[in-house]
């Protein structure tokens, strides 16, 4: 089987913009969880979220004018515009521009996203319902549409190869990385560059989730407070908007050109609950056969396994669940086990976290730093494995895995490994 | 506002901001989709966009005639003047 290296990573996230700066903010432990400002949150009982901050590249925040032409923009939901700038940032960052058509047609794009184009179709309805039917933008379908992601990266830098896009829900980050590494192992692609995005923080998202009961609405006055994984108050994901973008490629091809490689891709799994829509099944027994499942793919045992990037959206029910499935597949190598929730001080990204906590679990590989779980004072439930409350820790690193589950009961794990 | 004058500069105005163009390249005889990078779908948005300025209806087989500068002119013009 073909091996598959990561080469370049981009992010775009409450935290800022930059896969080094995110980290580094998210090692230092900030939150960037703040109050709604952009619409008005006052019938909504969630009135806060992750946001991306608005403001210059050079100081690591996001101002649009800067990465894609304003003629352009309005052709684009918000969530394509996020992909587009955190695939930017990776493939600059991969510095892999084929020069000929063979390398083109080589390369390829899977980024997905949980809703697309949400802000966008709510906008369309409005003119719908005012009688201007007829003013409905030509733009308005390719700029809702989830695979228009793909389509702008690949339109922008020439990408002719394998062109996809996944739709998961809040699995989806992780099942275009799963997905494109495996594309690359078959020898569809040379290189992908895949991930996923979401900018679902406007009215009718947040509205949305508030109607099933998802999102916390405890913590109105202390937003960094909100998102709390595993602790006994916690109430709920807050939700987070962004985008995280990898490029994955074939060893020897990154070998060849003497492309720096982060990490190798090391497994992956996916299992369906098949039991309700958004509530995870008894034990989490899905969550255990999608990590089982990437175990047995990477050829690893559970002791191998020395950080997990948890899925830990800071629900009620889920948290305790994921961590009973962690504890039942790895035994007493959960004892050496590092666990965190990085949801904790970005918020939830749906279609995008599975994507930027895999830049994460990268990252933690590269770096033997275990990101920490914010606002865990004091767990729900006690646990053998270290959950990394409050402040990051240094600890050898060989593997990460990262799980990410989703409405529909889809759940998915990913395994990265220092690069041999 | 009717006068020809001033319908030609809106219409330029209008063709700048859609199209992001420099103004200097809009002249009366450029073509939205040769000369000023417009695709199929831009020109959709800009004949909509003709109309909501304009107070017009450009019915779609005398949208497909506009290609110019001047011919988005001519036809506001001669629909401002009926």
């Amino acid at each position: 089987m073909r091996r598959v290296v990561v080469t370049g990573l981009g992010a775009v996230t409450p935290l800022g913009i930059g896969a080094e700066q995110v980290w580094k903010r998210l090692i230092a432990g900030e939150s960037g969880i703040r109050a709604i400002q952009n619409f008005d949150v006052t019938d909504l009982p969630a009135k806060i979220a992750g946001q991306v901050p608005q403001g210059s590249k050079a100081d690591g925040k996001l101002d649009l004018n800067e990465w894609i032409p304003p003629k352009d923009q309005r052709k684009m939901d918000r969530f394509i515009q996020l992909a587009l700038v955190a695939a930017t940032e990776a493939v600059e960052d991969s510095g892999w521009m084929p020069e000929d058509e063979e390398g083109r047609c080589a390369t390829g794009v899977m980024i997905g996203s949980g809703i697309g184009g949400l802000q966008t179709i709510f906008e369309g309805s409005q003119q719908v319902l005012e009688g201007k039917i007829k003013r409905l933008s030509p733009f308005f379908i390719p700029s809702a549409l989830i695979n228009l992601a793909s389509g702008h990266v690949s339109i922008k830098y020439g990408f002719k190869g394998p062109n996809h896009a996944v739709v998961t829900a809040c699995a989806t980050g992780v099942h275009a990385i799963g997905d494109a590494a495996r594309l690359i192992q078959f020898g569809d692609a040379d290189v992908m560059v895949a991930g996923g995005s979401e900018a679902a923080v406007c009215p009718l998202g947040i509205a949305g989730f508030c109607a099933s009961r998802a999102l916390s609405t405890s913590f109105n006055d202390e937003p960094t407070r909100a998102s709390r994984p595993w602790d006994k108050d916690r109430d709920g994901f807050v939700m987070g908007e962004g985008a995280a973008v990898v490029v994955l490629e074939e060893y020897e091809h990154a070998k060849r050109r003497g492309a720096k490689i982060y990490a190798e891709f090391a497994g992956y799994g996916l299992s369906g609950d098949a039991y309700h829509i958004t509530a995870p099944a008894e034990g989490h027994e899905g969550a255990f056969r999608a990590m089982k499942a990437a175990l047995r793919n990477g050829r690893l045992n559970p002791e191998d396994v020395d950080y997990i990037n948890a899925h830990g959206t800071s629900t009620p029910l889920g948290d305790d669940l994921e961590l009973q499935a962690v504890e039942r597949l790895f035994g007493d190598a959960a004892r050496k086990l590092a666990m965190s929730s990085t949801k904790s001080a970005i918020g939830h990204l749906l279609g995008a976290a599975g994507a930027i906590e895999a830049v994460f679990s990268i990252l933690a590989v590269r770096d033997n730093v275990a990101p920490p779980t914010l606002n865990l004072d004091e767990p729900s439930q006690p646990s053998v494995i270290d959950r990394v409350a409050h402040e990051a820790q240094s600890r050898r690193i060989d593997v990460a895995l990262s799980n990410s589950f989703g409405f529909g009961g889809t759940n998915a794990s990913i395994l990265f490994r220092k690069a041999a | 506002m009717t006068d020809t004058a001033e319908i030609t500069k809106q219409v330029k105005e209008i063709v700048v901001e859609h199209l992001g163009v420099e103004e200097s390249k809009v002249t009366e005889n450029a073509s939205f989709i040769d000369d000023l990078g417009a695709d199929s779908l831009d020109t959709v948005e800009l004949v909509m966009a003709f109309e909501e300025k304009f107070g017009i209806e450009i019915p779609d087989d005398a949208a497909e005639k506009i290609t110019t500068v001047k011919d988005a002119i001519d036809y506001i013009v001669k629909q401002k003047a009926a």
